[in-house]
């Protein structure tokens, strides 16, 4: 009985909580409870209106590190939501003015130019440090960093003078049963946008048809992918660059994979960026904008050539050893602002069954 | 004719009973109110959302394509509430009726799976059973075996959601086995009734709202799930809408997707009602229940233990020992598993809070529902299953919407959180409470009015600690599906707020199985004692 009413005080006073705050949010309640958390929480205090509100749809695990040497060498606190970019690109868009975050820090360039209408246009003296195919027209984000779009292949089974010189070469029929993709990924599909601006709609269409008829093993994400081009599931994956890396990483570099960037270019070598941009409605402009410029920077950028094994978007930065330098790549000039078209390529998708 | 003596004996010990119950105490309302609010707020995003979509959104809808995810997803459906149905109804009776060896330790970890995140054991069964996984692998030495058979699409769905889903049948037909009375069966068996009569006739009839309640939770979470079968590769209605986020960033069709499942949602709550009757299953009071009599097993004793042997197998024994191996591997690659205590106490702290106003709502839609019945009451019980039909991304991105535009104040504080939560989980808490408050006779709050109490007083000093086993085990649910939420934490919670959920995330979105399994053992481990607990607890009441 004593258990019961013990219960039922709680229950109450969490109902009484939850109840008031909404309609009309009563302060008492509310502050109490928050503040116990981020007490427990963080080391930081509760945050001042000097912080830096980042949401990162890049991983913690690979930008916490570079986050907190920009916090050590600024003075400036940050505090970072992280989600996948897609679900914080909706968020920010449901925000709309009212959004707390101040940069949004994206994994791909799809989900960055999604808000691109809430974002405000960079100084250019941030824009100018960026490569131009790095970055788009408009001027309403920067890449950060860099991946190339690559096949993955597993060496037992493959030499890379095996692959065909073009990733349209994929489409043969001696391939068939032998590739493997992820075409929910946000990557694959701006690959295939990339295949719509250089190609055209047609020869896409007949790309992603002809690979469909190579019966080619679905896979959730390109870490999947990869692992499967270890096992010999599959010969060849078509993954961004760097997470063969990671898996090297961990499984050591006998790890059967090797990547090939396709000898006469194209879009199946395109270099992609992920990008960050200021929010219009940032309550700290004059910070985001350091935020940007630090992440530009040459100590940043070393960073991502090194740890997450990136490539770097200013000049004079080293790659990793591992990684093909950038200037042996046949990248396709593709402008960014020619990467926005997500929709026609989901579209495109859909039409040739490829996703639901 | 034994089913006629059942009703006649829960008419006569139950009596009809609403007289002076009319008009339910203000409080009621309020609360329930409120409750209802919560629940149509995402409602009203996706109509809000839907209404700016075009032609585009019908020939979205219209596509054969989408008629066939149509398809799949009902046929998903039906097979997980089927399969989980086959699994409870057994497990259930033998862990609480027979002379089962170690019936208590069966009963606790045949539900323990419940407290497992379905991306955990998506990415296990690949693991497992996936081309060259581990089954294969070990396989491969002595027998030579190159292929297994296809565990991409149906099968390996139907198997993943199945393991996750089938606790929500189990357990409240456990509760519900321990809640009967045994004298009806006596009464039976007096009659001439043979053991297996008795138990279609008279017990199974006592049992339909238990498992109609758990099959309604069981069939909606088919249709939420996100981890398992995007995981595993099979395409329903909420892997389309995640696609309409994920790779177009579109809103507006994924809101109209959205409604066609909460039609979908509709359907089956439309279903699950028909099957309740008019039925009153109550006795006169908890007091005079004594122990039933234990059916001697004998020789069916062994396929028994090998039932529920495979069961706990395939939904306990197998994720968590791949997620042992990938810990294994990672501290012998020397990766450092390190683990901020303060992400399990965040997670233990508002799963609390969750499970403490979620049940508070719950108590209220239950009590309107069970002992006020009118349509708006049905409704608002109903309408509460709704939000666990949706993904969480589509509830996580409604109260985003809301919170950030018109309650700015609470918006990514834990007040939110948990407010999502709550519209997240509330028909667990529900369905529990319900069928707890079913077996409690008005008649002793009758006897408390006539002696002068308020109605509110006599809730209050009666009912409620009478249902307390269905409050505690609501409670419990809640906390347990709280703790391994994911959509609405990472969107919704105070920024920084990180609890186990988020860093299994975390880990498995950079690719890392090894920092991915050390949270998720320690969100089993710690979610095992309150199970644990409701299972014991339970045990122990009905044994006193």
């Amino acid at each position: 009985m004593i258990l019961t009413t013990i219960v039922l005080i709680v229950l109450t006073l969490a109902t009484l909580a939850v109840g008031c705050a909404r309609p009309a949010p009563s302060p008492t309640p509310a502050p109490t409870v928050t503040a116990t958390v981020t007490a427990t929480v963080t080391a930081t205090p509760a945050p001042k209106p000097q912080t830096l509100t980042v949401y990162s749809g890049r991983a913690e695990g690979l930008v916490k590190p570079i986050i907190d040497q920009f916090i050590k060498s600024t003075g400036i606190n940050v505090q970072v939501r992280y989600a996948g970019t897609s679900e914080l690109a909706a968020t920010i868009l449901e925000e709309g003015k009212n959004s707390p975050a101040d940069v949004f820090f994206a994994q791909d360039p799809g989900g960055i130019g999604a808000v691109e209408a809430l974002l405000a246009r960079l100084p250019d003296s941030i824009l100018s440090q960026v490569e131009p195919g790095f970055r788009p027209d408009n001027g309403k984000w920067v890449g950060i960093s860099g991946r190339a779009r690559v096949l993955a292949y597993n060496t037992q089974k493959l030499k890379e003078a095996d692959l065909p010189d073009d990733i349209f070469g994929l489409t043969d029929v001696k391939w068939k049963g032998r590739l493997g993709w992820a075409p929910t990924n946000a990557s694959f599909q701006a690959m295939v946008t990339a295949m719509r601006k250089l190609w055209g709609q047609d020869k896409t269409r007949q790309w992603l048809a002809g690979i469909k008829a190579n019966n080619p093993k679905d896979y959730a994400n390109n870490t999947a992918q990869v692992n499967a081009a270890g096992a010999g599931e599959i010969d060849v994956a078509m993954p961004n660059h760097y997470y063969l890396y990671g898996i090297m990483q961990e499984k050591g570099e006998s790890f059967p994979v090797r990547n090939y960037h396709p000898r006469a270019g194209g879009p199946g070598a395109v270099i992609l960026v992920a990008g960050a941009g200021i929010l219009d409605t940032a309550k700290n402009k004059e910070a985001a904008q350091k935020f940007l410029e630090f992440m530009l920077s040459p100590v940043a950028q070393q960073y991502f050539a090194g740890q997450t094994f990136e490539y770097p978007v200013i000049k004079g930065i080293k790659t990793h050893r591992l990684l093909t330098p950038l200037a042996d790549i046949k990248s396709p000039g593709i402008s960014m602002t020619d990467m926005a078209d997500l929709k026609g390529t989901l579209n495109l998708l859909r039409e040739t069954g490829i996703v639901p | 004719m034994a089913i006629g003596i059942a009703k006649l004996a829960t008419a006569r010990i139950g009596g009809r009973g609403r007289a002076g119950y009319a008009r339910p105490p203000a409080a009621l309302w309020l609360a329930a109110a409120l409750v209802a609010v919560a629940v149509l707020l995402p409602l009203a995003y996706l109509v809000l959302r839907a209404s700016g979509a075009g032609t585009e959104l019908w020939g979205l809808l219209f596509r054969s394509r989408t008629l066939a995810i149509l398809g799949r997803t009902v046929l998903l459906v039906i097979a997980v509430t089927g399969i989980s149905l086959a699994i409870s109804l057994p497990v259930a009776w033998l862990t609480q009726r027979t002379d089962l060896p170690l019936r208590r330790m069966w009963s606790i970890l045949t539900a323990l799976p419940l407290v497992i995140p379905s991306y955990v054991v998506g990415f296990v069964i690949v693991a497992a059973l996936g081309p060259r996984g581990i089954l294969q692998q070990a396989l491969a030495g002595p027998f030579g075996v190159e292929r297994l058979p296809e565990i991409y699409g149906f099968p390996g769905a139907l198997l993943a959601v199945t393991l996750v889903a089938y606790p929500y049948i189990l357990l409240p037909l456990q509760s519900a086995i321990r809640g009967l009375d045994p004298r009806l069966e006596e009464v039976a068996r007096s009659l001439g009734h043979g053991r297996w009569d008795t138990f279609r006739r008279v017990v199974l009839p006592q049992l339909r709202p238990a498992m109609a309640a758990g099959a309604l939770l069981v069939a909606l979470y088919t249709l939420r799930d996100f981890g398992a079968v995007s995981l595993l590769r099979y395409e329903t209605f909420t892997w389309a809408i995640y696609l309409q986020y994920q790779t177009s960033f579109d809103r507006v069709l994924a809101a109209g997707l959205s409604l066609v499942l909460v039609v979908m949602a509709i359907a089956i709550l439309f279903l699950e009602f028909r099957t309740r009757g008019k039925a009153q299953y109550h006795r006169a009071a908890a007091s005079v229940s004594r122990s039933p009599s234990y059916v001697r097993l004998g020789g069916w004793r062994w396929p028994a233990l090998a039932f529920c042997g495979l069961v706990v197998l395939l939904a306990l024994v197998m994720p968590v020992s791949v997620l042992g191996y990938w810990l294994a591997r990672g501290f012998s690659g020397g990766e450092t598993l390190w683990l901020t205590s303060s992400y399990a106490l965040n997670s233990a702290y508002v799963s609390g809070l969750a499970a403490a106003a979620t049940g508070i709502g719950a108590i209220a839609i239950a009590i309107l529902d069970v002992r006020y019945p009118s349509l708006f009451s049905r409704l608002l019980e109903r309408i509460t299953y709704i939000g666990f039909a949706l993904p969480g991304i589509v509830i996580a991105l409604a109260l985003v919407f809301f919170g950030a535009n018109y309650a700015t104040l609470t918006y990514q504080t834990l007040v939110m959180l948990v407010f999502a939560y709550a519209v997240l989980f509330l028909p667990q808490a529900v369905a529990a409470i319900r069928s707890s408050l079913l077996q409690v006779s008005p008649r002793l709050e009758e006897a408390a009015r006539s002696l002068g109490r308020t109605p509110l007083q006599a809730l209050m000093a009666i009912t409620l600690p009478l249902v307390r086993p269905g409050i505690l085990a609501g409670a419990g649910l809640v906390f347990l599906t709280t703790m391994k939420e994911l959509p609405a934490t990472l969107l919704l919670s105070p920024i920084g707020f990180k609890t186990l959920a988020t860093s299994i995330w975390a880990a498995t979105s950079e690719g890392s199985f090894a920092r991915a399994a050390f949270p998720a053992v320690v969100l089993i481990l710690l979610s095992s004692v309150p199970m644990a607990i409701l299972t014991i607890r339970g045990k122990r009441q009905s044994d006193e």
